[in-house]
């Protein structure tokens, strides 16, 4: 299991206004199984991709700092992995995919020099059986003449070539667990359909599990089993996907799955959340969403937890869930 | 009131050394927009619908083809003909601000416009459009003497919108206009481009990837597909009946709304 304790991130200081913290995400939990597909959902700004990146310890070179909390890889903290066994942990038991396939490949190597070098990582190998095994990993996603691909550069491959090769590499190691970061965002619409029934035929066929990110609930209700919306650095409501959609309980979550033009008659105005999501350090003290929400009072000015919702499993962070749902 | 026929544009690829390749990247292609209506043309990326976009604004030039405003014939004017028609058919792009001098105030990017088209107005009278305009696209005076960087993606595209409006158009071409945006955020400006559009009878050209929205704003449809247009008729009937193959693979591969609908 991978499990997310209570953590809290802070971005670099800015030192022309203050040297304070700014927490961009808080106490933040979550737990991922094998097996299983987690979506992490919210849109920009709202600390999803500073929390996946936290999986793999990136970010740490850009200044981003744990405040608070621990990630625990089958119960061992990966913040006390030394550098060794942070990097057989990367790719070799926790993998990612990035959004854009053009940046995440590396144009002056070859395909093949890039698959091997990572395969050479992790796994023990002679020189013929990596090849053999980076064909085979090809072919697995969908890509024919796997020998000749090897050979060609990132350039001369479409952006959802490029993509199945990334989730290539990415399982090139038997990893447990895959981070996919908008994995479909910057592909075509064909494409993209294509893509999520390969990442959801892997992840069946090896029982991977997986955190999903996404600002897309199309693709959480493609392909995710549970789902976690974000709000200003932190979990408004966890639950799985068929209880969020049927029931979201969070007036955020309602109002964010109500303003999609798919689910509202053509050509009438669609519902908005008034205002912006507010930037990290400029978050209200109480509930986060409380200044642009219908059904804020006085109830909302103090520390709302997440608590738990009559369903299974089914949490928000919302004084007023009974009042939400209802209307 | 607009109308192209038999559009057509070969990009010529290659360079000094090298023979060229010819890319036809729109195929006679011939579409109407009529007064308040919203004409969409969706596609995938390398389907020709924003080169459609740049010729209709004259950013490029067709190999072949004729544009009609009005009763005229545009496609052949030269620029100084063209300009005082310019005012009428304005664009609004993805990313608004990819095209503004980040070193201009806002009131001063967004009143450009105004210096070729009004030239008789002063500079007082200028900031007082900006404003109005600026108003009406939700953005308060408030923000007249910022500059560019200052802004997120949703203000920055009621910055975009107030900056095509400003000439007061018959046409906006809309390229992309709410791709970047969050949800939440697209909401908000696809409600403002139809509150525009009712309140000065605007006509749309709305060039988008994203069916749903497609399907939200337009009146008709185009669906192209390798520089041609596969199929066009109104949203209803395209959505719910479409003909031809390449219109059923992209609608067939839209996301679904609820996880009881995966397949």
């Amino acid at each position: 299991m991978l499990e997310i304790r209570d953590l809290s991130l802070a971005l670099p200081a800015r030192t022309d206004h203050s040297d304070a913290d700014i927490i961009a995400v808080s106490n933040l939990s979550l737990r991922l199984q094998r097996g299983r597909v987690m979506g992490l959902v919210g849109e920009s700004g709202c600390g999803k991709t500073l929390t996946a990146q936290a999986i793999l310890r990136l970010g740490e070179h850009q200044g981003i700092r744990r405040t608070g909390g621990d990630i625990l890889l089958d119960q061992q903290s990966i913040f006390a992995m030394d550098d060794v066994t942070l990097r057989k942990m990367r790719g070799g038991r926790v993998s990612m995919i990035f959004q854009e396939p053009m940046t995440a490949l590396n144009p002056v190597f070859s395909i093949g020099s890039q698959m091997l070098e990572v395969i050479h990582l992790h796994l023990n190998l002679d020189a013929e059986a990596a090849r053999q095994h980076a064909i085979r990993l090809l072919q697995d996603v969908g890509l024919d003449d796997a020998g000749h691909l090897l050979q060609q550069y990132p350039d001369s491959l479409s952006g959802g070539m490029r993509q199945r090769v990334l989730i290539a590499m990415a399982m090139s190691a038997n990893a447990d667990f895959i981070i996919a970061d908008e994995p479909t965002t910057a592909l075509d619409v064909s494409v993209q359909k294509r893509i999520i029934a390969l990442l959801r035929n892997l992840q069946r066929q090896r029982g991977l599990g997986m955190l999903l990110v996404t600002h897309d609930f199309g693709l959480v209700a493609e392909m995710c089993d549970d789902v976690a919306v974000m709000y200003a650095g932190e979990i408004v409501e966890t639950g799985s996907v068929e209880d969020v959609f049927d029931h979201p309980a969070h007036p955020y979550t309602r109002a964010l799955m109500g303003c999609r033009p798919e689910i509202n008659p053509p050509g009438t105005p669609l519902p908005v959340i008034e205002g912006n999501v507010p930037a990290p350090g400029l978050w209200a003290a109480g509930c986060r969403f409380a200044p642009r929400c219908k059904h804020a009072d006085q109830a909302c000015a103090g520390k709302v937890a997440l608590h738990q919702w009559s369903r299974h499993q089914h949490q928000a962070r919302c004084v007023h869930v009974e009042a939400a749902e209802s209307c | 009131m607009l109308s192209v026929e038999k559009l057509n544009k070969i990009y010529h690829s290659g360079g000094l050394l090298r023979r060229g390749q010819a890319n036809h990247a729109v195929k006679d292609v011939s579409f109407h927009i009529a007064e308040g209506e919203t004409v969409a043309i969706v596609g995938e990326s390398g389907s020709g619908k924003s080169s459609v976009a740049r010729l209709v604004m004259r950013l490029l030039p067709a190999n072949s083809g004729q544009i009609h405003w009005r009763d005229q014939e545009v496609s052949q004017l030269s620029e100084h003909h063209l300009r005082p028609l310019r005012s009428h058919i304005q664009m609004v792009f993805q990313d608004p601000f990819a095209s503004l001098n980040p070193r201009m105030r806002i009131w001063q990017s967004v009143g450009e416009g105004l210096r070729v088209h009004r030239p008789e107005l002063s500079r007082t009278q200028r900031r007082d459009e900006v404003a109005e305009i600026l108003a009406l696209c939700g953005m308060d005076a408030a923000i007249l003497d910022r500059y560019p960087h200052q802004f997120s993606g949703g203000q920055r595209q009621r910055i975009g919108i107030a900056r095509a409006l400003i000439v007061r158009p018959k046409v906006l071409v809309l390229d992309e206009p709410v791709s970047a945006l969050d949800v939440s955020v697209q909401a908000q400006i696809l409600n403002l481009l139809q509150r525009l559009q009712s309140e000065f009878n605007l006509s749309y050209l709305f060039i988008s990837h994203d069916l749903s929205v497609v399907r939200h704003v337009a009146d008709r449809v185009l669906v192209m597909f390798n520089g041609n247009v596969v199929e066009q008729g109104s949203v209803e009937g395209v959505f719910s009946d479409p003909k031809d193959a390449y219109t059923q693979k992209l609608l067939a591969a839209r996301p679904v709304a609820h996880p009881s609908e995966r397949r």
